[in-house]
């Protein structure tokens, strides 16, 4: 299988009062064909902003993203038309990323009118019930608006949308953040589903790390803009080599009893992003921070196979 | 000792023609000292029941129908307003769910913890300057920021304001309602450990609302599982996490993605909560529930399986009957 996507040092920065925020500072990775990426950290590591980038909600400040081999870093109107039928987006609050005016059919079916899918309007319509059974939305629902149904049915709508024009590719932001849990791990398994069945490609945005581990092969987890430790998943819950994935690992609280496990409490909070200095960006808060860390900025390398961290002391912390 | 007994309290909103029967007939008692987590999905009644405690029931459309709300066996629903205002903040404080929201805008974050302590307090300025600076300390706040602004503070930082002000009076009862939902994972972990620690050394017994059956297994000692307005199960921690019999409580646990245990699918409750303005006839939980026969029509009896365990299921009986 081959390389569905390949981003090379993409950033992406906004201009504000004080200084350039680096939303997106140098990331690099790749995914294969039908596999899912999960891209986790806190609030403002950039990881929706990532997202967005990818499929060209907002413009990159610099890097390249391609696609299937072809370059689409900077696209033109009629080539973005074309991606992104093939690249979709599953959006975070099922509350405010669906229009309230229209109706349960009418939003799924509108990336096939905008694309003239259908020839009849029998084919349209037949379409769209396909696409509401596939992701279990009855029928009675059709006409109904967004108002009437629960968040997790709402989800459903916006899943049925991005799939409307048999995308290869979707970015999936924080899909389930706004559900509650049964609901959440009904959403889940209709994603996992449906990627088997279609043979779709992931990239997963989420805080969740148990969530993240239940969907993705791979991991990338960010911190500040940048990607602090990459690997597959498997690898990285077997053994987080980074300082921050060991603090946001164990500060997970889990549903059992004997609680008394070795937490890493973390002193302070995320620091700005605006105009960060050439340093750790994770060094403020990290327990083992020396002088260097404050001076140098660690690259992301391969500690072990396929496992790649960003830091200076991998190897001391870990006794690698 | 029991500091708060609530006693089938029933709640309900009236929505157009409509009842919304948002909470049926609860029954809850909680120890001084001893923390309770108040467990449920997205409209089981948990914030309606902490509202109905604090006398702040929307009113209309809420009303609360019948039932008892027994603060030191003084019964809180017969208190007249006036009555309330005295009890608010001072014996019983709240923190509400989201810290963006809960502050006011316009005043220092300072001056919030002092109106708290000037209304229950016969105190000079001064002192009360002095000992809203000291909450902002305990609560891991420097006391300089005393005179900045909500919006000069983080999601983290400003529930932590929040908890300065809810324990500023020193209450004997807590009710936090989702009191981390809003904040990352390690800002959590920073303001559950700070709550556990204050809650040791205040000896401040807890209400804790939230959805999150992991931050209950850290800082309470006993649980509620709430569904569509009823009680469902209730226990010690050890009870519930090591033994749930209610099947809900079963789905509930099962639906959490593990990070401990390696697994494809997760477990499902198949459909999703009933509509509290239509629930069905008996238990509120047949529709979903695989064990469901013939006699879950009917009002479901509460089963004691020990001094602490309590269910409300037919299944539970049927067992226990059998042995």
């Amino acid at each position: 299988m081959g390389k569905l996507l390949e981003v090379k040092h993409l950033k992406k920065y906004f201009p504000t009062k004080s200084g350039m925020l680096h939303a997106v500072d140098d990331v690099s990775f790749s995914i294969e064909e039908g596999k899912t990426l999960g891209v986790v950290g806190e609030s403002g590591c950039g990881k929706s902003t990532l997202g967005r980038v990818i499929l060209h909600l907002l413009p990159l400040t610099e890097g390249t993203i391609l696609y299937n081999g072809k370059d689409i870093s900077n696209p033109s109107k009629t080539e973005l038309h074309e991606l992104r039928r093939n690249m979709q987006m599953v959006f975070q609050d099922p509350y405010s990323s669906i229009n309230p005016r229209q109706s349960v059919a009418e939003i799924i079916g509108e990336p096939l009118k905008v694309y003239r899918v259908c020839k009849t309007k029998a084919e349209y319509h037949e379409r769209v019930r396909e696409l509401m059974d596939i992701v279990g939305l009855p029928e009675r629902y059709e006409h109904s608006y967004p108002h009437e149904l629960d968040g997790g049915r709402r989800q459903r709508i916006g899943i049925g949308r991005a799939l409307a024009l048999n995308p290869r590719f979707i970015v999936c932001d924080e899909p389930v953040s706004a559900l509650d849990v049964s609901i959440q791990a009904q959403i889940l398994n209709l994603m996992m589903d449906l990627q088997e069945e279609r043979n779709l490609t992931y990239i997963f945005v989420t805080h969740d790390l148990s969530v993240v581990k239940h969907i993705s092969d791979d991991i990338m987890v960010m911190y500040l803009g940048v990607v602090v430790e990459k690997s597959a998943a498997r690898a990285l819950f077997e053994k987080q080599l980074h300082p921050y994935t060991k603090a946001l690992l164990s500060a997970i609280p889990r549903a059992k009893l004997g609680g008394a496990r070795n937490r890493i409490l973390l002193k302070g909070e995320l620091t700005s992003p605006i105009e960060p200095p050439k340093a750790c960006r994770f060094a403020v808060r990290c327990p083992y921070a020396t002088d260097r860390c404050a001076q140098e900025e660690p690259t992301l390398e391969e500690v072990l196979p396929e496992h790649y961290v960003a830091c200076h002391y991998v190897k001391e912390i870990n006794r690698l | 000792m029991e500091l708060l007994e609530i006693k089938n309290l029933v709640v309900q909103y009236s929505v157009g023609r409509d009842v919304v029967q948002a909470v049926n007939g609860i029954s809850l008692t909680v120890k001084e000292g001893a923390t309770i987590g108040l467990v449920g999905e997205t409209g089981a009644g948990k914030t309606t029941t902490a509202l109905s405690v604090m006398g702040l029931v929307p009113n209309p459309p809420g009303k609360v129908k019948s039932g008892e709300i027994l603060l030191d066996g003084e019964d809180l629903l017969k208190k007249s307003n006036k009555e309330m205002r005295k009890i608010r903040g001072k014996d019983i404080a709240m923190i509400f769910q989201d810290p963006m929201t809960s502050l006011n805008p316009v005043m220092t974050v300072g001056e919030q913890i002092m109106e708290v302590i000037q209304l229950h307090e016969k105190i000079s300025r001064q002192d009360a300057q002095k000992k809203a600076c000291e909450m902002l300390e305990l609560v891991g706040i420097p006391g300089q920021r005393y005179g900045e602004y909500p919006h000069q503070f983080s999601g983290g930082m400003k529930q932590r304001v929040i908890i300065a002000i809810a324990l500023a009076c020193n209450p004997r009862l807590l009710i936090a309602d989702e009191p981390t939902t809003a904040l990352d994972v390690t800002i959590q972990a920073q303001v559950l450990d700070m709550m556990r620690r204050l809650k040791e050394t205040y000896k401040t017994a807890m209400i804790l609302i939230t959805h999150d059956l992991g931050v209950v297994a850290e800082v309470c000692d006993q649980v509620a599982i709430m569904y569509a307005g009823e009680i469902v199960e209730k226990g010690t921690l050890e009870d519930i996490y090591e033994s749930p019999r209610h099947p809900y409580t079963i789905g509930l646990f099962q639906s959490i993605p593990d990070l401990d245990v390696e697994s494809e699918r997760l477990n499902i409750i198949p459909g999703m909560m009933p509509d509290p303005a239509a629930l069905p006839e008996g238990c509120n939980f047949c529709e979903r529930c695989q064990h469901a026969t013939e006699q879950c029509k009917k009002q479901p009896p509460v089963v004691r399986l020990s001094d602490t365990h309590e269910v409300q299921c037919f299944l539970a009986q049927d067992e226990k009957g059998g042995e």
